[in-house]
């Protein structure tokens, strides 16, 4: 069996056991990228040199007996909204080409320490902002099931990459469906967890109160083993939770028997292709079959989700990229055009005149002040694409004075509306059920000139950011044209033993997961 | 007391505070890095306090025990939810756009601390709005001599912690103003909240002023409020107040111009030249789009909690004044000039008032021989090198009636100048016990070389056996004044 065949379970199983060696598994990998990525375009760099060393590395540990961690010899792709200090991490924007930030993410350094081998970074939606990749500043992503059609985003290059066996896992993160809507897009399986169950440092901020990292895999078995690295308490994070771990993988062997799934009639309304609501029902089908019982649930406020959404995500947003202003590191625009080297500060130096304490108030007055908002003004004018740009606006018109009220706090309102909403359905039922996107992978170009046509992408999906609880995508069909249709499954806060348990055993009774595009079959 | 325009000031000044005050911390409010003043620019920084993206701030817990304590000492109510606010605005040192504060639920508010005049009877109760925790933003400096090109900034000081202390405008004199500070920074010192050295920046103050001018009919006129930024000493803020003042009442003269008419003015202290400036109206109109910090959690604050750090922070001033004058019969006035030296030298001063026994007497042996030496030569009590043992051994000896006052001055000087013991000093200097057989020889010889005094004394003129002091001096410099007149006077009546 060849390395890209093989789930992440068996990979490290193997390397542990001497059966492959980290450096063959890593080489696996990285020839599939070499060769399809020209096509799918799931890489915004690929550090291939970095990787074989790790993996050689790995390998002579095994050799001289040292112990090897979790997920040792494990070829894992990171989206490139994450902070790697030896790989560029541009979050897919003019913004930040070329940016090296001097530290790891957390679950990057978690990754290293287990011996997971890191092969690149993926393409994505600039700052995570967008449903289809479409406004990725290096070009789209390809869906591997239909080159012509989007992977969906934001993390549509770690979907797209699993989906293409270019890597056996990847990390994605998901603000209002960034994991779940790509993994759904590209048939595999895509966890959002808990918010605060992953450490968010080194995570670059798009909405700090809804942003979570989470594992895509081919499975939830495979996702259970990346999130047993990923997760747990960081005292660097705040918002990070204290809850102990539980083996997500050991956790997986489980009846069914008396789990209740919540099904929200309201979920099937006139916007959800057929084709895909015949799959999700014939998929709670599949549940019933296996034990579980079906409970048809109301969910008031959902049909707030996207409002609330794209209230509460552009205002922090429009916080969150304030940095990126050309002052100390990534695009500048200078006055004669030239751009400042990325990553470097501009220190001070003996001599310089001390201007007054705090803000505003400097020395040399109004050329100073007009030459630095010029400057700000082009760098961002450049730095940033349509969407992000639109989004910041949007959210700080939102904060702004007399806007404040009626709009971010009344969508604040409406998010403990939501939040209640899901309290409440936890009581009747321990999961619920339902479709992740209301089509199968659209054509690239198809909504990219419609925003709010794009925005009800997320429809489905927000509302688990906007409540913090976990939420799984998998694949449970497949459209006549042969494009895989997605699931989701929510739980309760920290319920991620039972959402990862209900999609194993749904995998082991079905292998719409087990599929692969045409694009990734072995050349003859 | 009243505030009523006096012939002098045909107006009141109302005045209220700002304050800023950096937090004495090892680290800063959101990283660890260091806080040291004067290190290298860019040196103390890292992701978070560079605003790198990906960055997250945790929050310094010891900075908020200080502030608490800070507000607590103000007698401020403080809340058991507070929150952390995003204050956004572009400027350079800002890496991050936004400065981390909090705008509506500040962790405490509506305390108030008196201004007292030690002097006379005056006596204000000054309400303190709120008290609340921020960030402070790095620094620019403009290097004017490359034109308009370059500015640079140094980072350092970006997410060092700031206690933002707001009074309301209870101030009525610049001179209150300056007497308040004084006090808000030795109440700050006394409880090791922040060493409060304007020089290092680490406190910062912003005054509000305006005029009430009694107008005809009984109307009172009110001048538009302008905020005065840019005072580097509790001096300056005086002066600027002054200043200010007068120029208001000038401008009312002219213009009749009252408050909310125009937006609050920004003017700038320019201290060599002894005048405020106005600034730009930018500020005024910026919208800072307050909204919760997503990434920081809400802190909560228990009443064990809370009483805990009462009971840790000890007394502040007021109350200590209050307490050593009880303690120790001192006057009103010497308890100030004591506590107003910090906790150190009340100290010391507890310690020498145990040993000698009589408050009084060791708070004028404090304020005429140790502080005043002490300020001659700097450096903190805790390093002056007679200590309160010493001291209180000299004092004991001139209660004994070993030597005078002015003698053991002398020794006190000799101690500090050597540093050699007391014994050894009083040795060194020939200085011994006169024993009553050696007086009354002493004072033998004097009557009898002096007959002109003795029949003055027996004609009722007391006061002439001052004349024999000197001689006996000349005589025996180890003599006691007091000892040598009671002999004589007694010797005179036996005669
Ligand atoms: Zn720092």
């Amino acid at each position: 069996m060849q390395p890209s065949d093989m789930s992440a379970v068996d990979l490290v199983t193997a390397v542990r056991h001497g059966d492959l060696t980290a450096l063959r598994a890593t080489e696996a990998f990285l020839e599939r990228i070499e060769r399809l990525d020209s096509q799918i375009n799931a890489f915004l760099s690929v550090d291939r040199e970095g990787a074989l060393r790790t993996a050689a590395a790995i390998d002579e540990k095994r050799k001289a007996g040292q112990p090897l961690g979790p997920l040792a010899g494990l070829p894992v792709a990171v989206k490139d909204a994450l902070c790697t200090f030896d790989q560029p991490t541009t979050c897919a924007s003019k913004m930040l080409a070329g940016f090296r930030p001097p530290y790891d993410a957390e679950v990057v350094a978690r990754l290293r320490a287990a011996d997971a081998v890191i092969v690149g970074k993926t393409n994505m939606d600039e700052f995570a902002m967008g449903g289809s990749n479409e406004n990725s500043a290096f070009g789209p992503v390809h869906n591997p099931w239909d080159l012509t059609r989007a992977p969906g985003g934001s993390s549509g290059g770690s979907a797209a990459c699993v989906a293409a066996d270019m890597a056996p896992v990847a990390i994605g993160s998901d603000t209002g469906g960034s994991i779940r809507q790509p993994a759904g897009l590209c048939g595999i399986t895509g966890l959002k967890p808990t918010y605060g169950r992953v450490s968010r440092r080194g995570l670059v901020a798009f909405a700090s109160s809804l942003d979570q990292i989470g594992p895509m895999a081919r499975s939830a078995a495979d996702c259970a083993l990346l999130l047993e690295t990923i997760a747990g308490h960081d005292p660097g994070d705040a918002t990070s939770l204290e809850s102990p771990v539980p083996p997500y993988g050991a956790d997986l062997d489980g009846p069914l028997e008396g789990v209740r799934i919540g099904r929200v009639p309201a979920h099937f309304g006139a916007g959800l292709c057929p084709e895909v609501a015949h799959a999700v029902e014939e998929a709670f089908a599949a549940f019933r079959a296996a034990g579980a019982t079906i409970i048809d649930i109301d969910m008031p406020h959902a049909d707030a989700g996207v409002a609330t959404y794209y209230l509460v995500a552009p205002c922090e947003a429009s916080s969150n990229l304030a940095r990126y202003d050309g002052a100390h590191y990534g695009h500048r625009a200078e006055p004669g055009g030239h751009r400042a080297e990325p990553g470097r500060l501009h220190p001070v130096e003996p001599g310089g005149h001390r201007a007054e304490p705090g803000k505003g108030s400097g020395a040399s007055g109004g050329g100073f002040e007009s030459a630095l908002v010029e400057m700000y003004c082009r760098s961002r004018a450049e730095g940033f694409g349509p969407e992000v740009k639109r989004r910041i606006m949007l959210g700080t018109y939102a904060l702004s004075a007399g806007y404040y009220d009626a709009y971010y706090a009344k969508a604040l309102k409406v998010r403990r509306l939501i939040r209640q909403d899901y309290l409440d359905a936890f009581e009747k039922v321990d999961l619920i059920g339902g479709p992740v996107s209301a089509t199968a992978a659209f054509k690239l170009g198809e909504k990219s000139g419609d925003p709010l046509a794009m925005y009800l992408v997320d429809l489905y999906t927000v509302c688990t950011n906007l409540a913090g609880v976990g939420g799984i995508s998998f694949p449970c069909g497949f459209t006549k044209g042969g494009l895989p249709i997605g699931f989701q499954l929510q739980a309760p806060a920290l319920a991620e033993p039972l959402l990862l348990r209900a999609t194993d055993r749904y995998q082991h009774l079905t292998d719409w997961h087990r599929r692969r595009p045409a694009i990734a079959a072995r050349p003859r | 007391m009243t505030a009523t325009p006096t012939a002098a000031a045909p107006f009141t000044t109302v005045i209220g505070l700002e304050v800023h005050v950096q937090l004495q911390t090892r680290t800063k409010l959101f990283c660890g890095c260091a806080t040291t003043f004067g290190a290298a620019p860019n040196t103390q920084v890292c992701p978070t306090c560079l605003g790198l993206p990906g960055s997250l701030p945790v929050m310094n817990r010891t900075a908020f025990e200080l502030a608490v304590r800070a507000a607590l000492a103000l007698g401020c109510q403080i809340a058991p939810f507070t929150k952390w606010d995003r204050k956004n605005y572009f400027y350079p040192d800002l890496p991050k756009g936004y400065q981390i504060s909090q705008f509506d639920l500040p962790f405490s508010s509506q305390g108030a601390l008196e201004v007292v005049d030690p002097k006379g009877a005056l006596t204000r109760n000054v309400r303190i709005t709120r008290v609340h925790l921020e960030e402070d933003a790095g620094k620019s400096m403009h290097d004017e001599t490359a034109g308009t090109g370059d500015t640079r900034i140094d980072l350092n000081r970006a997410g060092t912690p700031l206690c933002e202390i707001v009074s309301e405008p209870d101030l009525r004199s610049p001179q209150e103003a300056r007497a308040w500070l004084n006090e808000l920074k030795l109440l700050l010192v006394y409880l090791g909240v922040s060493d409060c050295n304007m020089q290092e920046g680490s406190l910062r103050v912003d005054a509000n002023v305006n005029l009430h001018i009694p107008c005809d009919g009984g109307r009172i006129a009110k001048t538009p409020i302008v905020e005065i930024k840019n005072m580097n000493s509790f001096r300056s803020v005086e002066r600027a107040l002054v200043y200010e003042s007068a120029r208001q009442y000038e401008e009312w003269q002219a213009t009749k111009a009252e408050m909310g008419k125009t937006p609050k003015q920004t003017r700038g202290w320019d201290d060599p030249a002894g005048v405020t400036r106005a600034q730009r109206h930018k500020e005024e109109s910026s919208d800072y789009r307050y909204f919760p910090e997503p990434d920081l959690v809400p802190v909560t604050v228990s009443e064990e909690w809370l009483a805990a750090t009462r009971e840790a922070m000890g007394d502040p001033p007021s109350v200590l004044r209050e307490a050593l004058a009880a303690t120790w019969k001192i006057p009103p006035y010497d308890a100030d000039v004591l506590v107003n030296q910090g906790r150190e030298l009340v100290a010391y001063f507890e310690d020498l008032a145990a040993r000698v026994g009589e408050g009084k007497v060791a708070s004028n042996w404090m304020q005429q021989d140790v502080l005043r030496t002490l300020n001659e030569r700097g450096g903190s009590i805790d390093d002056f090198p007679v200590r309160p043992a010493a001291v209180a051994d000299i004092i004991g000896r001139v209660a004994k009636g070993d030597f005078d006052t002015s003698r053991a001055r002398e020794i006190f000087a000799e101690v500090l100048a050597s540093g050699r013991t007391v014994d050894e000093v009083v040795a060194s200097m020939g200085i011994a016990a006169v024993d009553d057989d050696e007086l009354i020889t002493l004072c033998r010889e004097l009557l009898a070389a002096n007959p002109r005094v003795v029949a003055d004394v027996q004609g009722g003129k007391e006061q002439a056996a001052a004349g024999l002091i000197g001689q006996a001096k000349k005589k025996n410099p180890n003599v006691n004044p007091g000892k040598v007149r009671a002999m004589c006077l007694e010797l005179i009546r036996q005669m």
